[in-house]
């Protein structure tokens, strides 16, 4: 069965890269003793993928990997096991079975959800307020009908319209966070970074961007929704696609 | 969110900031507030190769399970990092609490090689503590040094306020338990390391006096006080199955050298090669018991996910009950996903059995190490492997599927002739031979020989610590021999030769032998900016020469001059069990080309037998 585990990666923990996040998982699994299937062979490897990797630096609420296993506890007891085996910064928060035929978590990811804040919520540090964001972004975002940037890639520069990427764009505060947030393309289509938009948007009204001035946190992931899905959205959180195992399916699989 | 001792711009802008941040899974969390003493323990080289030490492991466990200790970790930080906190003067930290060493009570610093010496100094300078032992006050943390180099500590002894000489597991409660008295009563630093040095195993430099000769060997040492000891006895683990030994082993998040569980079978070895330090200096041979060793290794896979066990020894084929533990692993674990990394092992029908469990054998290749290509020269090592052993294990090896061969070389030992070196070409070519015996519809493609070969360095507390190491010079027309003589063999297109730099192998000479006038030279490399000298890219020949220059010492004295047998030497004060009078035979011995059997064989009296264990009281019981 295939299995789905939605985790918050958050303080120290920022600066483990991906590559080493999954190396976590793949050990963490086994101290929690979850019945995961191996591949065959002299070298045998974890089924499992992660839905859309995150920057170094990157604090995140949604964070998806997929996992194949031979039977599971319920969703309550997996997922108090599996923090039992978590160090402080990682967080699971759902743990749900995939219907069969559901695409993997990465081929999956159609948007992504980012707040990019000040790290220190002191107005006279702050390049923009929070009104200042607000109008700008109707100046930056709204009022036009293309954002072109000059993206630079492996192969060398490119100029991209963001504007179409862009589904979503305000401005941000809450419990003393101030600054950006946006809905944003991501995955094997179009990845924008949040960190790009920020960017341009000090560009463009002509102030210095200083990249350690802001802390960017991934609030979910999202896939597109199916057209008869009942909530109507363009988009759900990649969690929304399976379904949680009750204590009475865990008795009927085990 | 715990703060951390680095901001966020230094994080995102250094190579691997997992390095320092702490927090991984099964790191120790105390309130330093609710403990007497704090220790920092440090392996002097970047965290891949520190976490990968079981040492540290075992002391980090051991003393945390002290309510009144917090053991933190420190390694050195990298060449980008080092810039960083010199330029913005930030003190060096523990990675539990993020707090500066320098208010902890002891550092603590494992001393695994002679080119890790530079970057003992980089801790001590990073962590904002005086370099010299004698200009720390009462504020600083007592600096404290052991492992393999303490056996001769003398380069460093100025930099040091305690060396503990011999097995961590023995005393440290006993030096714990009085630095914690006199934390509580008004006693000088001074005082605390004078009642130190009366604790068996720990030697404090500064209540020791030098003097030397006019041809600059040593004259005299001795204790300032007439209530320490003369000679620092090493002290030993008698029972290794009761010892101490981490449950829950810390687990990195970056790969490191050692991502795996590490399973010490025993410790000490029976063998008696004359080069090997490790083999005298840890005698005797003590094994663990086979449960507790299940237990554990059945343990540490379930506390930490590893997906990897591998067994540690000098020479694990000699431990008694290899292969019950070897198929208890493989019956229990390999189904689990867990790989079986084995130790070098005795190439036989038995190991190559096991080994084709738990490898992939187009793959892997087979390691043996004869050190020496004649048998005439592995006589005078003391290497017990002959020919027929490594022809033998090869031809089972490649008629097993095997195809590709490790080969282990030292050159510049003593009374090579020419002849001995190009002995190891020809027994390059005897294994090539053997493999070309199997028929070519068998056997798959050609055969990969690698020889590599690395310059002998004499240690103290071996039996050849009298002999005069090669230079320079002559190390590199060792490797030349060989390389000519790897080319003239019929199978040469099946092998592949690779030496040793040859210069940071005479600094280690060097400093392996030395003594105290050493330290000015140490400090004038790091000065000049010397550290990860243990490092090919960072290690600088000209800065060390340069060095030698300005503190008028002349390295000749400590590499290639000629030793009497009745020099006293630097590390003539430890007593680590195996007498000199027992070297010196030894010595002789290897002059004459006669082997000596190993412990098992028949006990040669080295003196090992004063500590009350392992394999010299195996028939007793």
């Amino acid at each position: 069965m295939r299995i789905r585990i939605k985790f918050r990666k958050y303080g120290v923990m920022r600066f483990i890269g991906h590559l080493d996040i999954m190396r976590y998982f793949q050990k963490a699994i086994r101290r929690a003793e979850i019945p995961i299937v191996y591949t065959e062979g002299f070298s045998p490897h974890q089924v499992m993928s992660f839905a859309a990797p995150l920057g170094v630096g990157i604090i995140s609420d949604g964070e998806y990997l997929d996992i194949e296993v031979h039977d599971s506890l319920s969703t309550e007891k997996a997922i108090e096991k599996l923090n039992q085996m978590m160090v402080e910064g990682i967080e699971i928060t759902n743990y749900v079975q995939l219907p069969k035929g559901a695409g993997k978590a990465m081929a999956v990811v159609a948007a992504a959800e980012y707040q990019v804040f000040y790290k220190e919520n002191d107005l006279d540090s702050m390049a923009f307020s929070y009104e200042q964001i607000r109008n700008g972004i109707d100046q930056y975002f709204h009022d036009r009908n293309e954002i072109v940037i000059t993206k630079t890639t492996k192969k060398g520069e490119r100029t991209l319209d963001i504007r179409p990427y862009i589904y979503r764009f305000q401005a941000y505060q809450k419990e003393g966070e101030t600054g950006f947030s946006m809905l944003l393309s991501a995955g094997s289509q179009e990845n924008i970074k949040p960190e790009l938009v920020v960017q341009d948007f000090f560009r463009y009204f002509g102030k210095e961007y200083d990249k350690y001035a802001f802390q960017i946190r991934r609030v979910d992931v999202y896939a597109e929704a199916s057209p008869e899905d009942p909530s109507g959205s363009r988009f759900l959180p990649l969690d929304h696609f399976g379904e949680r195992i009750t204590q009475e399916r865990e008795q009927v699989n085990g | 969110m715990k703060k951390l001792a680095l901001n966020d711009e230094i994080l995102l802008k250094i190579d691997k900031p997992a390095r320092y941040i702490g927090n991984e899974v099964n790191m120790v969390k105390k309130d330093p507030k609710d403990v007497d003493i704090r220790i920092a323990m440090c392996f002097p080289d970047v965290y891949e190769i520190g976490m990968s030490h079981l040492g540290i492991q075992i002391l980090y466990d051991m003393f945390n399970k002290r309510a009144d200790v917090y053991c933190e970790r420190v390694y050195s930080p990298w060449p980008d990092l080092h810039q960083i906190m010199k330029e913005q003067h930030i003190p060096l930290f523990g990675l539990e609490s993020q707090q500066p060493v320098k208010e902890m009570d002891f550092l603590a610093i494992t001393i695994q090689y002679e080119m890790c010496y530079t970057n003992i100094l980089q801790i001590l300078d990073l962590s904002q503590i005086p370099l010299y032992a004698k200009d720390r006050d009462e504020n600083c943390p007592i600096v404290i040094g052991g492992g393999p180099c303490t056996y001769n500590p003398e380069p460093l002894a100025d930099f040091f306020d305690l060396f503990y000489i011999g097995e961590g597991e023995t005393v440290y409660d006993q030096l714990l338990d009085l630095y914690k008295e006199m934390k509580k009563g008004l006693y000088s630093r001074k005082e605390f390391l004078h009642q130190a040095a009366k604790i068996p195993g720990l030697y404090v430099p500064s209540l020791y006096e030098v003097s030397y000769k006019e041809d600059g060997t040593i004259g005299s040492f001795e204790p300032v006080c007439d209530d320490i000891p003369k000679k620092i006895k090493r002290q030993v683990v008698e029972d290794l199955t009761k010892a101490v030994y981490p449950q829950k082993p810390l687990v990195p998040f970056i790969k490191v050298t050692q991502d795996r569980v590490v399973l010490e079978i025993q410790r000490g070895c029976i063998r008696g090669c004359r080069f090997c330090q490790a083999g005298m200096v840890y005698r005797p041979l003590r094994e663990r018991g086979i449960d507790m060793l299940k237990e554990k290794a059945y343990q540490m896979l379930k506390n930490t996910g590893h997906e990897e066990i591998s067994l540690s020894s000098l020479s694990s084929s000699d431990y008694t009950h290899l292969e019950e533990l070897l198929t208890f692993l493989i019956e229990n674990f390999k189904s689990q996903g867990v790989n079986i990394s084995l130790p070098s092992l005795r190439i036989d029908a038995f190991s190559l059995d096991v080994m084709s469990k738990v490898q992939d054998v187009k793959k892997s290749s087979l390691t043996f190490a004869p050190e020496a290509g004649s048998q005439r020269m592995r006589d005078v090592i003391n290497k017990g492997l002959t020919e027929e052993d490594i022809l033998h294990g090869a031809g089972l090896a490649f008629e097993g599927g095997w195809q590709k061969v490790k080969l282990y070389f030292m050159l510049g030992l003593p009374t090579e002739t020419e002849e001995d070196m190009r002995a190891i070409a020809q027994l390059a070519e005897k294994i090539a031979e053997r493999y070309y015996e199997i028929p070519k519809e068998q056997r798959n493609g050609k055969c990969q020989i690698t020889i590599s070969t690395s310059f002998f360095v004499p240690k103290p507390f071996t039996p050849f610590q009298w002999y005069s190491m090669r230079t320079k010079e002559d190390f590199l027309g060792c490797a030349k021999v060989v390389n000519e003589a790897v080319k003239s063999q019929l199978n040469r297109k099946s092998m592949k030769y690779n030496w040793h730099e040859a210069d940071v192998t005479v600094i280690e000479g060097i400093l392996a032998r030395g003594d105290r006038r050493l330290s000015k030279v140490l400090l004038e490399v790091y000065r000049n900016g010397g550290i990860f000298d243990a490092w090919s890219e960072f290690f600088d020949n000209d800065r060390w020469e340069n060095a030698f220059a300005s503190a008028h010492i002349n390295p000749d004295f400590y590499t290639v001059r000629e030793r009497s047998e009745d020099e006293v030497f630097p590390w003539d004060f430890i007593d680590t069990g195996v007498t000199k009078e027992f070297l010196l035979k030894e010595w002789h011995r290897a002059m004459e080309g006669n082997v000596t059997p190993n412990c098992r064989q028949q006990c040669s009296g080295c003196g090992a037998m004063v500590y009350k264990g392992g394999v010299c009281y195996e028939n007793t019981h």
